[in-house]
């Protein structure tokens, strides 16, 4: 057994400190280290983006990035998406479409697609599936998603930014 | 739809299907119009644990103490094995235990039927373990626990193996070549007597004069198409956790499509009673049919035995695609005659689907897809399911129809332009209706097709026109049986009036959602008030796979009696408090009615609180073997454009139109027609397995098997058709597979508008297409010189 | 995986030290994207992984009127897009790197690693090599400058010798009336790896070609300079005949394999086309500047 590293982060808002291998990838270290089993494994190689996290503002997949490489770095998972049991509009925008149907590809989803928004709160459908191209669903046909996705732009430029995720 | 076991015997099969085409007498069809939940979308009940990354599915579970296995696999296709030494392995710190096939009992040779498939558990076990032999690039061989799953796949390096390679058997033409090499020493067929070989069973269907037949058509067509082994692609790996327990029990958790086909197909590789066996259902991140057998959860139980902790195996994306069941690669040669005014007169078809390195491709039901659209007097089908090194097959999605329509439906285009028909009017003047002959058995009761074929033809999408240079438009059709089967339901009522609807069908697409809302229909209550769980193996009657389209219409079917049993015990409870009659009560939105005057009526929700002293909790139960399957049909139009300088087609629009009988949820609906249609073009365009010379997988990972992305694939338009079931109480029909038939075949069509070229091949990618461009333009260039 | 110890050095000298120190047992470890598939598969198995993503120069993007442009080794393809200046000096490369993989993937990945990886069809060698960026090495030896397309040597080889780190990338300032321009055909829309891509940097001298290079992707063993269809183009006019005969010479430049990304007939036919599509994008584009 290598030795382990202690590794400080800020993990969805909380500082967080964990011990890992430096083997271990971050996606690792978040489902097997920290419980937080909603980032999902499922290819390992960066090709499918169901394990897609933002670290310090930007997309990036857990599985290509080693859990020592968080240190100091500013991390949002899917765990965190919700406020204080509010869900954000991108997650009530899948449900009412129903963009999604076995769920496994709908946390990195939400996490692309939070990241699209979070820069360009007015995307064009292109813009939308641009973003949305790293990351694979096999149920959907991705038609529902991308809708969800431009529903929820429109629900919240019309609510104004920063009521994001209060509706 | 039940395949056939796949003995080894020629089969002719005149009859089939009787029982599953029987329509139920059921005491009622529901009036369609009338509903107040079903026909509306609301949000699934498991919706907020999906987005919110708090759903289980199988990777997500650990226990106490838990152990991680990994699993060694053959770098050869086709090899004995000599020797297999794990000295060095279990000397590595960390490492708790190895097993290899010596670990597993001899399983027997038969063929019995589990599920949707007929299986051979000793096939099955050999594949689970290598016994003796590998048969395809990453059979297991070995299976190690360790603390951790870095130690385990370091230990299994450490694994030494010695093989004698042997030459790898890659394709049904080599397979079936004299004097191939032979894969399973003890694989025999009626027709070869006791001569070893690779053909596990030839099927043959036929129906009047074949030869006549081609007499009177005025245009014969006949081509040979070769479709690529695909992979069902679902994101989520395999997985399974496996605890047994020192008193001879076990659970397994793992991400199935069929928790009771675990549950069976384990107790044979273990040999363990059923009984011991528990499963529980872990959320499942897709399966389109590849997961409906076992593979690692054996594994996780044996494991588990040997070293006394839970052992967790996941697969890797590699071992997904190198080991778990694509689907069948073939090849059809195929022959249609029709005459000068549209009517198709003969098929003859030879059809030889890639079994995998074991039996049990899906070619019989390929065989008996492939003209079930059309009214076809006289054909005569062959059908070879073939073994070769290639990983066994597993049923995906309408599992052999779509590999058969490519072929059909380009034909049928091909026959229809020949006679100056609209392909959509071609296929409407050969379709078939309720009374039209099956492939086999007595005739098809209501059924769609006819519905879907006008409704694509009065689409805006087959209305508009296509312009521009290098675009196409095409449109094929889709036939699919669906499945019965067994289902079980529970409907309690609570006691704040409130329901929970127990089923045991795995919940691999929103089914739910239908589920809550048949039992909120029949009661009376709000979709919300129902709760839907998925039990495991010992909390719920036996209930076969979410597959074959049926949760829907069996479970479905089975949770719309359960609900009624529940609604017949509050009319009887509320009659006791009443002191009527039951006939004199009745259940009507959710309130409890008197016949005539008198009483006011109750709601479930007033009547609830008193179970406790009118008899106690009420309970509806049901379970069944649902009879009454409605077929499936689909039909799809897509546009492409082509750049003939690279051969890429893009895909510009695609409408797919199909028959739900009834759609409980549209929305669900709307997305299994959108996603099946999605798989289908990936099927069509990028998607296949690429073998070297050795026999070798090339293409491991999902940079290179290619499935459709968002930017590969236009907003899919989904028209869904109803055309009541008659034999399902609510008149559904499964819809979770037809979808994905057509478009391989309507791209094909497609892109013959576009360029001139017949593509008989899947994928029809880049160097593919554009090799065909460029044969096809120096043919024309070479007739016009010598005209 | 095997296991491994992770460093993160501030500087150069700390870098090229630890580098030193462990040999061929270490490997420069950036966005990852690729090399942690490798370790995870067994392709390569190093122990010591030096994360260079905390050393300033590596991470810097500078363009001088006069110097040009000095791209950091570890600078991300995101950041490439981000630059007003990548978009107005080298589209082509700015193109290049955007194309690579998805947005996950261009938040890591870098135009440096894409380099060291040694992939012949690396999306942004081609680019670079038409562009005549050279590579800056420093090692235990001191420093030297590579030509992008010498950087690779054969398949995931490149000239790096052990201790050695690639420093940044240095392309001159774009001369008046130039630009590039990189096109690569892909199976899919995205997410998917060339099959074979073509970068071409053009100067013009009124309607005639002054100056050309070609660089060409996944058409041989390592990304390759086409010299003869490039000199093929200067002096021409910009017209068809130019073009053809540049696509022809680029397609015969081509010494491709057949592998299940395509067929090495395949990959010639699509050279040329390549090719001629990117000359005729980046004339356009330097008749503009």
């Amino acid at each position: 057994m290598s030795k382990k590293t202690l590794v400080e982060a800020t993990i969805n808002g909380e500082a967080t400190e964990f011990l890992c291998e430096p083997r271990q990838s971050l996606l690792e270290c978040l489902r097997d280290v920290l419980e937080l089993t909603g980032s999902k494994e499922g290819c390992l190689t960066g090709d499918c983006g169901a394990c897609t996290i933002i670290v310090d503002g930007r997309v990036v997949d857990s599985c290509l990035m080693l859990g020592v490489e968080a240190n100091g770095k500013t991390i949002s998972t899917i765990e965190g998406m919700a406020i204080a049991g509010q869900l954000h509009p991108l997650q009530r925008k899948f449900l009412e479409h129903a963009a999604l149907q076995c769920g496994i590809c709908t946390p990195g989803f939400l996490m692309s697609a939070k990241s699209l928004l979070d820069r360009n709160p007015n995307p064009s459908e292109a813009d939308v599936r641009y973003a949305l191209a790293g990351n694979l669903c096999r149920c959907t046909g991705y038609d529902k998603i991308v809708r969800a996705v431009l529903d929820a732009a429109a629900e919240m430029r019309g609510c104004g930014a920063g009521k994001a995720a209060t509706r | 739809m039940r395949r056939r076991q796949s003995g080894d015997t020629l089969v002719l099969i005149e009859a089939q299907l009787t029982a599953s085409q029987r329509g139920l007498t059921m005491a009622e069809t529901a009036a369609s119009g009338n509903f107040k939940v079903i026909g509306t979308r609301p949000v699934r009940p498991d919706g907020v644990d999906k987005v919110t990354g708090r759903a289980k599915f199988g990777a997500d579970y650990s226990f106490p103490g838990m152990l991680h296995g990994k699993v060694l696999r053959s770098p050869h296709a086709h090899a004995l094995i000599k020797l297999i030494k794990i000295d060095k392995a279990l000397a590595l710190p960390g490492v708790k235990a190895i097993v290899t096939s010596a670990d597993l009992p001899e399983a027997e040779n038969k063929s019995e039927q589990a599920g949707e498939m007929a299986v051979n558990p000793r096939h099955l076990s050999a594949n689970i373990l290598a016994r003796g032999k590998v048969l395809y690039d990453g059979h297991a061989i070995a299976a190690v626990a360790a603390t951790s799953p870095h130690i385990a796949e370091e230990a299994l390096r450490l694994i030494e193996v010695d093989y004698e390679i042997l030459p790898p058997v890659m394709t049904v033409d080599a397979a079936m070549a004299p004097g191939a090499p032979i894969l399973i020493a003890d694989l025999r067929n009626k027709e070869e007597g006791d001569k070893p070989t690779n053909v596990a069973t030839h099927y043959q269907f036929k129906r009047g004069d074949v030869e006549a037949g081609f007499k009177s058509a005025d245009f014969i067509v006949e081509r040979e198409f070769n479709t690529a082994m695909v992979h069902q692609g679902y994101i989520e790996p395999h997985n399974a956790v496996g605890i047994y327990n020192a008193d001879g029990n076990a659970t397994i958790y793992c991400s199935t499509q069929g928790i009771f086909d675990v549950r069976l197909l384990s107790s044979q590789v273990l040999g363990v009673e059923v009984g011991k066996i528990r499963v529980v259902p872990a959320e499942i991140g897709g399966g389109f049919g590849g997961k409906t057998t076992v593979y690692l959860e054996p594994l996780s139980v044996l494991l588990s035995k040997k070293t006394g902790a839970p052992v967790k195996l996941t697969m890797s994306r590699a071992e997904v695609l190198r080991a778990t069941g694509p689907t069948s690669g073939s090849k059809i040669k195929i022959k249609m005659g029709a005459t000068r005014d549209g009517r198709l007169v003969a098929a003859q078809i030879w059809m030889a689907y890639e079994a995998g390195a074991y039996p049990g491709s899906p070619v019989g039901a390929g065989a008996m897809t492939i003209v079930a659209p059309y009214t076809v007097e006289n054909f005569l089908i062959d059908g070879y399911d073939v073994v070769v090194n290639r990983p066994k097959t597993a049923a995906y999605r309408a599992p052999g129809a779509t590999n058969a329509a490519f072929a059909s439906e380009t034909v049928i285009d091909e026959l229809a332009e020949k006679c100056g028909i609209d392909p959509l009017d071609f296929r409407i003047k050969n379709g078939v209706q309720e009374g039209s002959p099956q492939v086999v058995g007595p005739p098809y009761k209501r059924i769609g097709y006819l519905q879907t074929v006008e409704a694509i033809k009065n689409s805006p999408h087959y209305k508009s026109k296509l312009t521009g240079a290098n675009r196409g438009r095409g449109v094929a059709s889709g036939f699919w049986f669906n499945a019965g089967m067994q289902s079980s339901a529970i409907v309690n009522i609570h006691p704040d009036g409130t329901a929970s609807v127990v089923t045991g069908s795995p919940d691999i697409g929103g089914s739910r959602a239908s589920m809550a809302m048949i039992a909120a229909e029949v009661l009376g209550i709000p979709m919300t008030d129902v709760r839907p769980v998925v039990a495991d193996t010992d909390s719920i009657g036996h209930t076969d796979v979410t597959a074959g389209s049926r949760v829907t219409f069996a479970t479905g079917m089975a949770v719309y009696e359960a609900a009624r049993d529940a609604a017949r015990q509050l009319v009887e409870r509320a009659a006791k408090a009443w002191e009527k009659k039951p006939e004199e009560v009745e259940l009507r939105d959710g309130m409890l009615h008197t016949k005539g005057n008198g009483v006011p009526p109750v709601s479930i929700k007033q009547l609830a609180p008193r179970f406790p002293r009118t008899g106690g909790p009420i309970v509806g139960r049901a379970s069944l073997n649902a009879r009454g399957v409605g077929p499936a049909f689909a039909c799809a139009c897509v546009d492409v454009e082509v750049d003939p300088e690279t051969g890429k087609v893009q895909i510009l629009r695609a409408t797919v139109a199909q028959d739900a009988g009834k759609a409980i949820h549209p929305s669900y609906v709307e997305g299994q027609m959108q996603g099946g249609t999605a798989q289908g073009i990936g099927w069509a365009l990028n998607e296949e397995y690429f073998y070297d010379a050795k026999g070798i997988l090339r293409n491991t990972g999902l940079l290179d098997y290619r499935m459709p992305t968002c930017l590969d694939l236009p907003a899919i338009d989904a028209i869904i058709v109803e055309v009541p079931n008659p034999g399902h109480p609510l008149g559904v029909r499964g819809v979770g597979e037809v979808s994905i038939v057509p478009p391989p075949a309507a791209i094909a069509n497609a892109i013959y508008r576009a360029t001139g070229v017949r593509m008989t091949e899947t994928p029809m990618s880049p160097p593919k297409l554009l090799k065909a461009i460029l044969r096809h333009r120096s043919s024309a260039a070479n007739a016009k010189a010598a005209g | 995986m095997h296991e491994i110890h992770y460093e993160a050095p501030t500087t150069l000298e700390q870098a090229v030290a630890i580098l030193k120190q462990r040999g061929e047992q270490a490997r420069p470890l950036s966005g990852g994207t690729d090399l942690i598939i490798q370790l995870r598969s067994g392709a390569r198995r190093n122990p010591y992984l030096i994360d260079i993503k905390y050393i300033k120069e590596l991470r810097t993007i500078s363009f001088d009127p006069k110097d040009g442009l000095r791209l950091g080794a570890a600078v991300t393809c995101a950041e490439i897009d981000e630059n007003p200046l990548m978009h107005r000096h080298y589209p082509g490369l700015t193109e290049a790197a955007r194309l690579i993989g998805s947005v996950q993937i261009q938040n890591r990945a870098s135009v440096g690693g894409n380099l060291c990886n040694g992939s012949p069809a690396a999306d942004t060698t081609p680019a670079l090599i038409a562009l005549g960026a050279r590579a800056r090495i420093v090692g235990p030896g001191g420093e030297r400058e590579v030509p992008a397309e010498k950087f690779a040597i054969a398949p995931g080889r490149t000239v790096l010798q052990p201790g050695e780190l690639l420093v940044e990338l240095l392309i001159a300032p774009p001369p008046p009336h130039s630009s590039d321009a990189y096109l690569r055909l892909i199976p899919r829309n995205e997410m998917d790896i060339a099959v074979v891509g073509a970068g071409v940097a053009l100067t013009l001298d009124g309607d005639r070609i002054k100056a050309a290079r070609i660089g060409l992707g996944a058409v041989g063993p390592t990304a390759i300079l086409a010299e003869t269809a490039s000199q093929a183009l200067v002096g021409k006019k910009l017209d068809d005949a130019a073009f053809d005969a540049a696509a022809r010479l680029a397609s015969e430049a081509a010494s491709p394999i057949d592998d299940m990304r395509g067929t090495a007939e395949y990959r010639r036919h699509v050279a040329g086309v390549l090719a001629r599509r990117a000359i005729s994008i980046a004339a356009e584009r330097a008749r503009k500047n």
